[in-house]
């Protein structure tokens, strides 16, 4: 079907939304409670424009598409009122972006940005709420917040763990873990999707404080190498240290659809561990001494081989693992097969 | 001869105001005379201004005493009971002999309120004695249908009593007309507004007629279920409720095959709500009903479609179904005789501030609030100039004076820009400054915002801190037009009740007493002389230097010689007003 925004008529999917027309144009309206996977909550205000015939502004978060909408997101009144949702938000928060995680990576500040609004109208209100430092990996910022509730609705309906919501009442209103307990004593499995879905600065990855600005980093997509399921992660590595900083999870992604768990999102120390093993060590006389990839296999083979000859293929028993991707196990199996001719070979994945 | 009846009002209001003792005492009395006479208790009498409250039935008529303290008490029952002497000057109203109170009575009608202060609420004897389950009774043994039950209810023309006012027969017949094998009846007895206590009298007073009034609706829309959704800070209410309850299952007015009525089944559970004013909108209530955090949720759809658990459920206000069998028993015509065009009925108002009589009453819609106030409510304290009334609580306005005879409906009422609400009304005087006024009100539902919607959640605070920064004055030009600008904002933007009504008690303050703004912030004068950080106080001729002031000042302010005039030093004075109550020679004066 078509529609039109600002005077130019595009083709829209039925029962896209006006905000995901719009986006999907290249057309860029302020949302902040608004995400694709959590849905539209109808709670910022910042996504509203004028639309033909209905009255009042609209959210275009939650307005879906009819044929033939004329949409206006760009006039005066438009402006005004998005200006004033993101001034309110400015003046209720320490939004002091210098030293701040999510800078250049922060939602209210494209808004602000793209709005022109350099500073609240008007005054910080009292903003003194606690930091919670109390998970190992998640560090929550409460005068950042915004009260966009992604955060609460992910971890209610997206990974269901049920942990987040909103306590106390109005302006004091803020997310709140269990009954109102630190998010290190709560029922929280760190998994990271609140912080993965946090518009602002409010809930960050811990380890990566400091580390480093969003476009500093290199990004990778890769399969998280922990479990079957094979989740996309988004590795942020520091090109100059060639460290992983943060992992993100594939917000598209099939598999995972952008979440993870607390392993394949904060497990990654193993990577750069001064005790892993980089090069293959054979053992000589009780020794084990560093050795060369091709002198390795070498040995191996030889030594499969002179087994194979004298005991025959099924003395064999290959047992591959779950932390290796499909492609691998399949090669695996392969091996087993058609090198080794034994039909012995299994997973360890058989819980 | 029959014994005299004695009883004493055990509302919330009578025993705040030490009605417990008076009874305790009367009880000793009684026992100590062998039982002279007897001694019964009711609730809220509707006279709060005159607790504790004892009436007096003999062969005669009725005697309310009011002010009862426990000599008081053994007066009474020395001449009245003992003697048949009356005690005249003790008397607020008599069915026999008037009395001072007789304008209180004689201008109400009491429909909701007609068994409050008439019988002991926690008999359901005395409930059935006065027409108590009649009404579900003639439905039943008559077999009236649930579309005829519904006619009349729409007939009668009531409108919800519990702010909205969305007409009751059409709620009832959107929820009938959802079909599916489970259904619900809530009863909203929240009662959030900061000085309303209609819907707790009615609990208090008269827990079966609600009881009655949920039924007769469980039987027009095929309910299964109901809740009585009360907030725990009405404690009597909700055990009267649970007695009430359990009394009616006894004798299967509520439970299975009700009445004998095969397959109409229905019963009802209190749930205590936690005192969240929010709470009283109907999405958050079921949102709380359910377990969850108390926020309000997009309609539609509307809880007739889809309400507590996702199924059909009917919400009603306490006053509202305290109504229902009234109507059922009367018929729709008796009751659209009273009221307006469009507003039927009778309101019940609970009358607070700077008024004399602060209580409740119970009128016919059309009445006007000059006659509220002044016949009903005996005019304002101390013999102060009424300036404005504030109706329908933080959601609704003030109506200045000028606007007294505005007829109480609810077209009327929104016409000056305050709601009709459910039933607050709070009176003020001269010295009420208005700008204070908003300031209160916004302080309050600002602290209430379930803080779901942006505008709602910090739009008002921005508002509120511009109204504390101008009652301190330290108003600035431009100071109006932001609060214009705000609360229209939230006005249009927020997703309940609470968010678009919180600005009004603001712009009907900038709307009829602009001026006063405009002097906080231009003369940085307080008018009403009530903000404590724009007056002055000074000492005038009239000083004789009798040194009471100088004493009194908790901050030493005041100097001078003893027979010499007396000086006030203005950077110690921290205004907090006790030399000028202190000072018998008027020299003192407050600019
Ligand atoms: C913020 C807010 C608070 C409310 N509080 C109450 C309340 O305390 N009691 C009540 O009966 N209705 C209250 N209401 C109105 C209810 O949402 C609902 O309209 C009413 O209970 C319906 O009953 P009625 O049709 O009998 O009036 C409130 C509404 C809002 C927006
Ligand atoms: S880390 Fe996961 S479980 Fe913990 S609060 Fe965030 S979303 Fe919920
Ligand atoms: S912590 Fe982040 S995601 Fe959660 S409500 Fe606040 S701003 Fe939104
Ligand atoms: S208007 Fe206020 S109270 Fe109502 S949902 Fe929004 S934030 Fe909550
Ligand atoms: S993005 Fe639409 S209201 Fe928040």
């Amino acid at each position: 079907m078509k529609i039109t925004i600002n005077g130019r008529t595009i083709e829209a999917k039925e029962g896209q939304t006006i905000l995901q027309a719009a986006l999907a144009n290249g057309m860029y309206i302020p949302h902040l409670c608004y995400h694709d996977k959590v849905g539209a909550a109808g709670k910022c205000r910042a996504c509203v424009v004028e639309v033909e015939g209905m009255r009042g502004l609209q959210t275009s978060c939650s307005v879906q598409l009819r044929d033939g909408m004329v949409i206006t997101t760009d006039s005066e009144t438009v402006r005004n009122a998005q200006k004033l949702v993101i001034d309110l938000m400015l003046s209720s928060g320490t939004h002091d972006c210098l030293a701040c995680e999510q800078n250049g990576n922060c939602e209210l500040q494209d808004a602000a940005y793209f709005l022109g609004i350099e500073r609240p109208s008007v005054q910080y209100g009292e903003i003194n709420r606690e930091f919670d430092t109390s998970s190992e990996f998640i560090y929550v910022e409460r005068n950042k917040c915004i009260s966009c509730g992604r955060c609460v609705a992910a971890c209610n309906n997206t990974v269901v763990n049920q942990v987040l919501d909103f306590g106390h009442r109005g302006h004091h209103t803020e997310i709140v873990f269990d009954t109102d307990i630190p998010m290190g004593d709560s029922t929280c499995v760190q998994c990271g999707e609140c912080s993965q879905m946090c518009p602002v600065g409010a809930i960050v990855d811990k380890n990566a404080i400091g580390k480093g600005r969003i476009w500093e980093f290199k990004k990778v997509e890769t399969v998280c190498p922990y479990c079957g399921v094979g989740c996309k992660l988004e590795l942020h590595i520091d090109e100059r240290t060639n460290k992983i900083v943060k992992v993100k999870g594939v917000e598209d992604s099939p598999t995972n659809n952008g979440m993870l768990c607390v392993k394949g999102r904060y497990g990654f120390d193993f990577v750069a561990h001064p005790e892993r093993l980089t090069t293959p060590l054979i053992k000589e006389n009780g020794q084990f001494r560093e050795a060369s990839w091709e002198e390795a296999i070498e040995l191996v083979a030889s030594k499969f081989k002179a087994l194979k000859d004298e005991f025959g293929p099924d003395s064999f028993m290959g047992l591959a693992s779950a932390k290796v991707t499909n492609e691998e196990n399949y090669t695996f199996q392969k091996l087993m097969r058609t090198a080794i001719r034994t039909n012995n070979v299994d997973h360890c994945a058989r819980l | 001869m029959d014994k005299v009846k004695v009883v004493v009002g055990l509302g919330s209001c009578g025993i705040a105001a030490g009605a417990g003792k008076v009874y305790q005492r009367l009880l000793e009395i009684n026992e100590a005379e062998g039982g002279l006479f007897e001694l019964g208790k009711t609730s809220c009498i509707g006279m709060c201004y005159k607790e504790p409250l004892v009436e007096v039935t003999d062969g005669t008529g009725t005697y309310l005493y009011g002010e009862i303290n426990d000599k008081r008490a053994e007066e009474i029952i020395e001449k009245h009971v003992k003697n048949n002497q009356v005690v005249t000057e003790l008397v607020e109203y008599s069915d026999k002999i008037g009395g001072k109170e007789q304008d209180f009575v004689d201008n109400q009608v009491k429909i909701v309120l007609r068994n409050c202060g008439k019988m002991d609420p926690e008999s359901i004897d005395e409930y059935e004695k006065r027409d108590g389950y009649k009404s579900i009774k003639k439905i039943l043994e008559n077999n009236i249908s649930e579309d005829d039950v519904i006619k009349t209810v729409l007939d009668s023309g009531i409108r919800g009593r519990g702010g909205g006012g969305f007409p009751t027969g059409m709620k009832w017949k959107f929820a009938r007309g959802y079909k599916s094998d489970e259904k619900y009846v809530i009863c909203n007895a929240d009662e959030g507004d900061p000085g309303a206590f209609m819907d707790r009298s009615v609990l208090e007073g008269d827990p079966h007629s609600v009881i009655e009034g949920m039924i007769i609706a469980a039987y027009a829309i095929n309910a299964t279920g109901g809740v009585i959704y009360c907030r725990a800070e009405y404690p009597l209410a909700v055990k009267r409720l649970n007695l009430a309850l359990e009394q009616a299952r006894k004798r299967n007015y509520l439970g299975k095959n009700i009445l004998g009525k095969e397959g109409f089944n229905f019963d009802l559970y209190v749930k205590e709500g936690a005192g969240a004013f929010v709470c009283g909108e109907e999405t958050a209530l079921i949102a709380s009903v359910e377990g969850k955090r108390g926020m309000p949720n997009k309609r539609p759809p509307f809880p007739a479609e889809a309400g507590l658990w996702g199924k059909p459920t009917n919400i009603n206000n306490v006053e509202t179904y305290a109504n229902i069998a009234w109507i059922i028993l009367h018929g729709a015509a008796d009751y659209a005789k009273y009221g307006t065009e469009k507003s039927k009925g009778t309101k019940v108002f609970a009358l607070a501030g700077k008024i004399r009589n602060s209580g409740l009453v119970e009128v016919p819609m059309g009445i006007t609030i000059n006659d509220i106030i002044f016949k009903l409510g005996g005019g304002i304290k101390e013999g102060k100039k009424f300036k404005a009334v504030q109706m329908g609580g933080p959601s609704g306005g003030c109506i200045p004076a000028e606007l007294g005879d505005t007829i109480v409906d609810y077209d009327s009422v929104n016409a000056t820009g305050a709601i009709m609400g459910s039933g607050g009304m709070v009176v003020m005087d001269e010295t009420t400054c208005m700008v204070d006024v908003a300031r209160f009100f916004l302080n309050f539902t600002q602290k209430e915002s379930c803080g779901k919607c942006t505008f709602c959640r910090i739009g008002t605070k921005r508002m509120l801190e511009i109204l504390e920064r101008i009652t301190e004055g330290k108003g600035e030009e431009g100071d109006i037009e932001k609060l214009q600008e705000l609360a229209a904002q939230i006005k249009d933007s927020s997703l309940c009740g609470l968010g678009q009504t919180a600005p009004n008690p603001v712009l009907t303050t900038i709307k009829y007493f602009r001026h006063e703004y405009e002097a906080h912030i231009k003369d940085r004068k307080c008018p009403a002389k009530s903000c404590k950080q724009l007056i002055t106080y000074m000492i005038n001729e009239k000083c004789i230097g009798c040194t009471v002031c100088a004493r009194v000042c908790p901050t030493k302010a005041i100097s001078g010689e003893r027979k010499q005039p007396h000086l006030i030093d203005q950077d110690r004075c921290i205004k907090c007003g006790a030399c000028y109550d202190a000072c018998k020679f008027s020299s003192i004066d407050k600019l």
